[in-house]
């Protein structure tokens, strides 16, 4: 039973993960990024998302390790905040408050404050300064303690770089390249030549990096080009060389960390170029990485490296330069032509993604599943290039079958279209193209949509274009004696006295076919393709048309331009009511007789067509004009009691606004939800992977579903740590044929697998992961403080037995079981 | 990361016959050799042994020709009348022949004159065949009559006299020594056991039957007759399985292919056709001069040798496939290289690298994946399709006009001669016009400078004017046909037919101007 809370609208995943370049922790395991909000922490070898670290009320704008204590994060916000994380669990350890909006945050491994970017009284000046975090052991802190290191620089962080282990910092601002040296406390500032010059004019600054052990600073320009400053502590000695690769702006630059021997760079042409010992003829490429890179970071260890895309994307790559991880967000930064979809096999999300693909978008797990190539052919990423685009989708008859149409247009006369149908393959899980149909009309294609009725055995496409025409399409057999193939054919063209046709759409036992001519609807029978009765209103061009489902199904709906909402009863061919309603969403609910309608002052109307009276309005839901919407059939119905919410029982309802943030009607944060699965991942990668845990693995999930042999399990769920029993070791790794009979091992084996006693009191640790489990969060400041002091006792009486056979990191996660054991003993 | 992407070639359709893998096989022949024998070639039959010479019977001589010959390697000319259908034994040492007369003979194949004559019959023989146990042979005649002969003795054995019309046709079975089918005028097709003196089946064709094959197997049953060719379940008691109409006069001779995959008609209607055996579609068919009275097949169909009545016969010889291997080729690589380090056993602490499949791409994929575009260009002037194609993706590049640019007179009068060429092709027009007009715009500054490229110019206007005049033309009986249409009554005022127009207009008008 859900309690009534109010309906609000709330955003639901796609979140950016491009924002900022991303961090990674010190054993390179895992990758953090900000998202909005909040702060997602990424595990480089799964791509899943582990922890999500919220508490920031407002944007997220920088994160850096904690220099001092490896498993700790600061991250700043707009909200004018430091928070202090520990990323392992997940938990919010410190908050520094600093009282104004901050940009960007740096933290040093030698001083014990942070740098923030702050903006001072004017829009355009941003400062850097230096923040004194406070030594306290309360949760809030005001850090007040501000001093001024830099003034005129540029809002983003990829413009400012601390060098040569923190001596000196360069900011770069359009034409200028300040650097501040600590020791000294000196500013110098070189000026590249001015804009007016022609052969100058794109020479302004982009990006900044310093090398970690030389003076030595790389900044990248606009024109492409890279400028490697040496001898900077002098003003007038100052020497650069340039590396030109880049035939568009540089987007990021970074040295790799151990030895700084490389530099990469990255830019729109979305290919990574690392420069060998910083010359001209040692490049290595990356190339073809999907979108504009972003950011670039390089993880501390030095073996990976991360870049982030314009295309909501992140992608570890590894040292010798071969991606090994995609974590994919939602693809926003393109237009969205083909509307919000629904796969009815995955239920996923289906909208353009990257240029010339379709993204299948999960929304339960905010995760991509996959991109869908329909154009094929090589993007080629250059400013003022027209591409094809794809411009509608729509899928047909559960799934098994989508049809897209791609255009391009360079000239008014110059129409490239194409249509193709795929067919959904069982074997590969996958679409494959069936049919390409070039110029399937002499004009733009305006609508396309399938029949989707159940008892139809033809599949069946209608396609409205401005050339006037409506083509009926139907899958014909086109096999021989040598293969068995289905091809589309063009069965049926139709027209109503030349006008544009705008829009099509089925009733839903597919019976009839309404086609809207701009002012005028016509509906078709869809066994002979004869025109059955026209409806007109005069009221401007249809934009939108659709059906009414189950008990409505006699109902036919129209949006016109001119703002007016018609409903005509098809049984009497009149008009049964209409309203003067601005549309620019109205979408059909699958399962309910429901219509969602959203209008152009953002007021969400839920109705059925039967009654003019609206179940639903919500006023104001966006701040921007909503402009897609689908409604979603939920896998497990919800049970609103209120007369109001019950349209969501059974679907819910996602519109995507024009800076395309998806938003959804609920009663929680679909953030809440995400967290349950990844914890779980996080407890089983802490698990060794030995030949005996794939062994002993096995048997400890069978018996662990038998609930018989408890005793038994716990023996075994202790024994992933015994790779470190010398005889075991021994016995894995002497070749087998030096080694005595195996039933002269067999006893000494056997003993070595026993439970001594000095180990007994480690045998509760495994049992934890269980627990951890079954436990969501366990986050309260309470049980934090007392799990602290636990953790102190029990490391007096067990440390020195174990300690002797546990590596250090292993230590760690010990301790991380016991903190997480014991508060769950006190919440009993 | 996805790697690149090769250029879509863009598929138009082809007018004209499929291609398939059977219209690849059976236009695999040489020219046909055309033999003039004496008369319409009533029968021309396979020796079934190497060097599997055939025999040909015209008028009333018997001709053997070898594989490769033109001119008969022996003639049997001992016949007072017309002979008809000189049939080879199993083993291909004897031969037999029936004639105008009544008489059948036997001819050893090295020797000249009959072995055996078999005299029974009183009116003319058209039919005989070996039985499967070498010894016997099967009649058929115009006296309605059917009857089995023994060799050794040179003795009638048995009559079957239940045919009421001529028996032109027969046929004994491979497997067993007493089965043999006859078909006759009276539309029947019977098969006969030896044993029995009876019919054990009788099937109606429904016209005078004209040929009938039995399958290898002998499960199944072809008879021909009339325009339809007809197939027979004999395993199921002779039930009809499939009836064949794809002449359109009368079929007078089958042959299966070596496989027993295809059946091959003969026709009057001079047409060989060609079917599956498993859907009995028609997957092929040739033409000849005239009529055709018979056909056959060699061995691996290496030859396919066909009778018509105005005495020609046509050989055709299948294609050496050997041809290739004529050219001195590279040597290649020995097998070690590419079994190296395949056969690698990845030890304990090993990780296994495996090196990624390196994908093909075609020469002028290579050039665009490293941004050669004028090379990419001049790679694919021959075939239209595909230098369309790339056109098309430069343009998209935006980088057709530099693709374009900076070339000499040789290379730009190949473009030129490229255009000229295909300008016309109503389907390529819209890029190559488009790719004119860019050309037109680059080399407009050092026009008359060559008088090669002047003449390439004006050699592509007077095309564009001429296609003017054509798409002007085309309008008007469009116009026309417009006019004839709207005076019809019509029912539908709704669903208006659409003409076809040809694209290149609205284009042609553009460069005119």
């Amino acid at each position: 039973m859900v309690e009534e809370e109010s309906l609000r609208v709330v955003r639901c995943g796609g979140s950016e993960l491009n924002f900022r370049r991303a961090v990674f922790s010190v054993d390179s395991k895992y990758v953090f990024c900000v998202s909005g909000d909040f702060i997602k922490v990424y595990s480089t070898a799964t791509e899943e998302c582990v922890h999500i670290l919220q508490g920031h009320r407002n944007l997220v704008t920088g994160i850096q390790l904690n220099p001092r204590n490896h498993l700790q994060l600061y991250s700043c916000s707009f909200d004018g905040t430091i928070k202090l994380w520990d990323y392992v669990d997940g938990i919010l350890i410190k908050t520094f408050i600093v009282g104004c909006k901050l940009h960007a945050l740096f933290a040093l491994a030698c001083e014990d404050s942070v740098f923030v970017t702050i903006n001072k009284e004017k829009p355009d000046v941003f400062q850097l300064v230096s923040v004194k975090l406070p030594k306290s052991s309360s949760q809030e802190i005001e850090a007040k303690e501000l001093s001024f290191v830099l003034d005129y620089i540029n809002q983003s962080p990829k413009c400012i770089a601390f060098g040569n282990e923190g001596e000196y910092v360069a900011a770069v601002r359009d034409f200028y390249l300040s650097v501040y040296f600590f020791k000294k406390k000196t500013t110098s500032r070189f000026t590249l030549s001015s804009s007016r010059n022609k052969k100058h004019a794109k020479n302004n600054f982009t990006c900044v990096a310093c090398h970690p052990k030389e003076d030595c600073i790389a900044t990248g320009h606009r024109d492409g080009k890279i400028r490697l400053w040496r001898n900077f502590d002098d003003e007038k000695k100052y020497t650069y060389t340039c590396l030109h690769w880049h035939h568009d702006l540089v987007m990021d630059l970074a040295f790799s960390v151990t030895e700084g021997s490389s530099l990469l760079s990255g830019g729109r042409e979305s290919v990574l170029v690392e420069w060998r010992e910083a010359a001209e003829k040692n490049k290595e490429f990356l190339p073809r990485l999907g979108a504009t890179i972003e950011h670039i970071s390089v993880s501390p260890a030095g073996d990976l490296f991360c870049t982030s895309h314009s295309d909501n994307k992140m992608i570890i790559i590894h040292r010798n330069l071969e991606a090994s991880a995609v974590i994919q967000g939602l693809v926003k930064d393109r237009n969205i032509f083909t509307g919000l979809m629904i796969d009815p096999r995955t239920k996923a999300l289906v909208l353009n993604g990257k240029p010339g693909h379709l993204q299948f978008y999960s929304l339960q797990s905010d995760k991509q599943l996959y991109n869908l190539d329909i154009i094929q052919q090589e993007y080629i990423n250059d400013y003022g290039l027209i591409q094809i685009e794809l411009t509608k989708a729509a899928f047909g008859c559960y799934g098994n079958w989508l049809a897209t149409v791609e255009q391009r247009q360079e000239k008014e006369t110059e129409l490239e279209l194409q249509m193709k149908l795929w067919t959904y393959n069982k074997k590969t899980q996958g679409f494959v193209l069936n049919t390409k149909v070039n110029m399937p009309h002499e004009d733009h294609i305006t609508a396309l949509c399938f029949c989707n009725a159940e008892k139809s055995e033809n599949p069946t496409l209608v396609t409205t274009s401005k050339d006037g025409h409506f083509k009926v399409w139907i899958l014909t057999d086109d096999s021989d004696i040598y293969k068995k193939a289905v091809g589309w054919t063009c069965d049926f063209v139709g027209s109503y006295h030349k006008y544009q046709a705008t829009n099509c759409c089925f009733s839903e036992d597919g019976s009839l076919l309404a086609v809207s001519f701009e002012e005028i609807v016509t509906i078709w029978d869809s066994e002979t393709w004869e025109l059955k009765c026209t409806f007109c209103q005069r009221a401007g061009k249809i934009r939108h048309l659709c059906f009414g489902r189950l008990t409505c199904s006699k109902y036919l709906l129209g949006a016109t331009e001119n703002g007016i909402l018609c409903c005509w009863n098809l049984l009497s061919c009149a008009l049964e009511w209409s309203a003067k309603l601005n549309m620019r969403v109205l979408e059909p609910d699958p399962n309910s007789e429901n219509i969602a309608a959203i209008s152009q002052s953002s007021t969400v109307f839920v109705f059925r067509p039967s009654e003019p009276r609206p179940l639903y309005i919500q006023k104001n839901i966006s701040r921007e004009e909503a402009q897609w919407g689908v409604f979603v059939p939920r896998d497990v119905p919800e049970s609103f009691t209120s007369e109001a919410y019950q349209w969501l029982n059974r679907s819910q309802f996602y519109f995507l606004t024009k800076s395309q943030s998806l938003l959804t009607f609920s009663t929680q944060s679909p953030e809440e939800k995400l967290t349950p699965t990844s914890k779980q991942l996080l407890a089983e990668e802490t698990l060794p992977t030995t030949p005996f845990y794939f062994i002993l693995g096995k048997h400890r999930q069978q018996q662990q579903d038998d609930k018989l042999n408890e005793a038994l399990e716990d023996e075994l769920v202790q024994l992933p740590l015994t790779e470190n029993i010398p005889a075991i070791s021994e016995l894995l790794h002497t070749p087998a044929h030096v080694l005595p009979s195996a039933s002269f091992l067999c006893s000494m084996f056997v003993n070595s697998l026993l439970l001594s006693k000095e180990t007994k009191s480690a045998e509760e640790i495994p049992d934890d992961v269980s627990m951890e489990e079954e436990k969501e969060s366990v986050d309260s400041d309470e049980e934090n403080n007392f799990t602290e002091q636990v953790q102190d006792t029990n490391n007096t009486d067990l440390g020195k037995d174990i300690i002797h056979q546990l590596s250090k990191s292993e230590e760690k996660e010990l301790r991380k079981f016991r903190k997480v054991d014991y508060s769950w003993i006190t919440a009993l | 990361m996805a790697g690149y992407k090769p250029v879509a070639i863009q598929a138009y359709p082809v007018l004209g016959e499929k291609i398939t893998q059977d219209t690849l096989y059976w236009n695999n022949y040489k020219t046909p050799v055309q033999i003039k024998e004496f008369g319409a070639v009533s029968k021309v039959d396979f020796s079934p042994q190497p060097p599997y010479n055939y025999a040909v019977t015209a008028s009333s001589r018997i001709h053997i020709y070898g594989r490769y010959s033109q001119e008969p390697i022996k003639t049997f000319s001992r016949f007072k009348d017309t002979a008809y259908c000189a049939t080879f034994r199993q083993d291909g040492r004897l031969l037999v022949a029936g004639s105008e007369d009544g008489g059948i003979q036997l001819f050893d194949i090295s020797g000249r004159a009959p072995l055996r004559q078999f005299e029974g019959h009183t009116k003319a023989v058209h039919t005989v065949d070996f039985t499967a146990d070498k010894y016997h042979v099967v009649s058929g005649a115009d006296d309605y009559t059917v009857k089995l002969w023994d060799i050794p003795n040179s003795k009638e054995i048995l009559t079957f006299k239940e045919h009421s019309d001529y028996v032109r046709c027969g046929c004994a079975s491979k497997l067993n020594p007493d089965l043999f089918v006859t078909g006759s005028y009276d539309h029947t097709v019977k098969m006969f056991d030896a044993r029995t003196n009876q019919s054990v089946i009788s099937v109606e064709h429904g016209q005078p039957v004209e040929s009938v094959l039995l399958f290898p197997s002998g499960g199944l049953l072809v008879s021909a007759g009339g325009r339809y060719v007809k197939v027979w379940d004999m395993l199921k008691g002779g039930q009809l399985l499939v009836s064949l109409k794809n002449h359109h006069k009368t079929v007078t001779c089958l042959c299966l292919s070596s496989s027993g995959q295809r059946l091959l008609s003969g026709s009057l209607d001079r047409k060989v056709k060609v079917y599956s055996t498993t859907s009995y579609k028609v997957v092929h068919s040739f033409d000849y001069a005239a009529s055709i009275l018979s056909l056959a097949l060699a061995h691996e169909d290496e030859t396919i040798v066909v009778g018509m009545t105005n005495g020609i016969l046509s050989v055709k010889h299948r294609k050496s496939e050997a041809k290739k291997d004529s050219l001195p080729r590279r040597r290649r690589p020995a097998y070690r290289t590419f079994i190296k380090g395949k056969n690698y056993m990845k030890q304990q602490d090993d990780i296994l690298i495996n090196r990624p499949s390196k994908k093909h791409l075609e020469l002028y994929d290579r050039d665009l994946k490293n941004f050669r575009i004028s090379k990419a260009l001049d790679r694919v002037l021959e075939t239209p399709e595909i230098t369309v194609s790339i056109i098309k993706e430069l343009n998209r590049r935006g980088v057709l006009a530099n693709a374009l640019a900076g070339r000499d007179e040789k290379e730009i009068s190949r473009v030129l001669n490229f255009l000229i060429r295909n300008l016309s092709q109503p389907r390529f027009a819209p890029v190559l016009i488009n790719a004119a007009e860019i050309i037109i715009d680059i080399y407009l500054p050092v026009i008359g400078q060559s008088p090669v490229v002047d003449k390439k110019f004006l050699l592509l206007q007077g095309l564009v004017e001429k296609e003017i005049d054509y798409q002007r033309e085309l309008l008007e009986t469009l116009g026309m046909m417009d006019m004839l249409f709207a005076t019809m009554t019509r029912k539908e005022s709704t669903s208006l037919l659409q003409h076809n127009t040809s694209d290149g207009f609205l284009e042609n008008r553009k460069i005119e101007s």
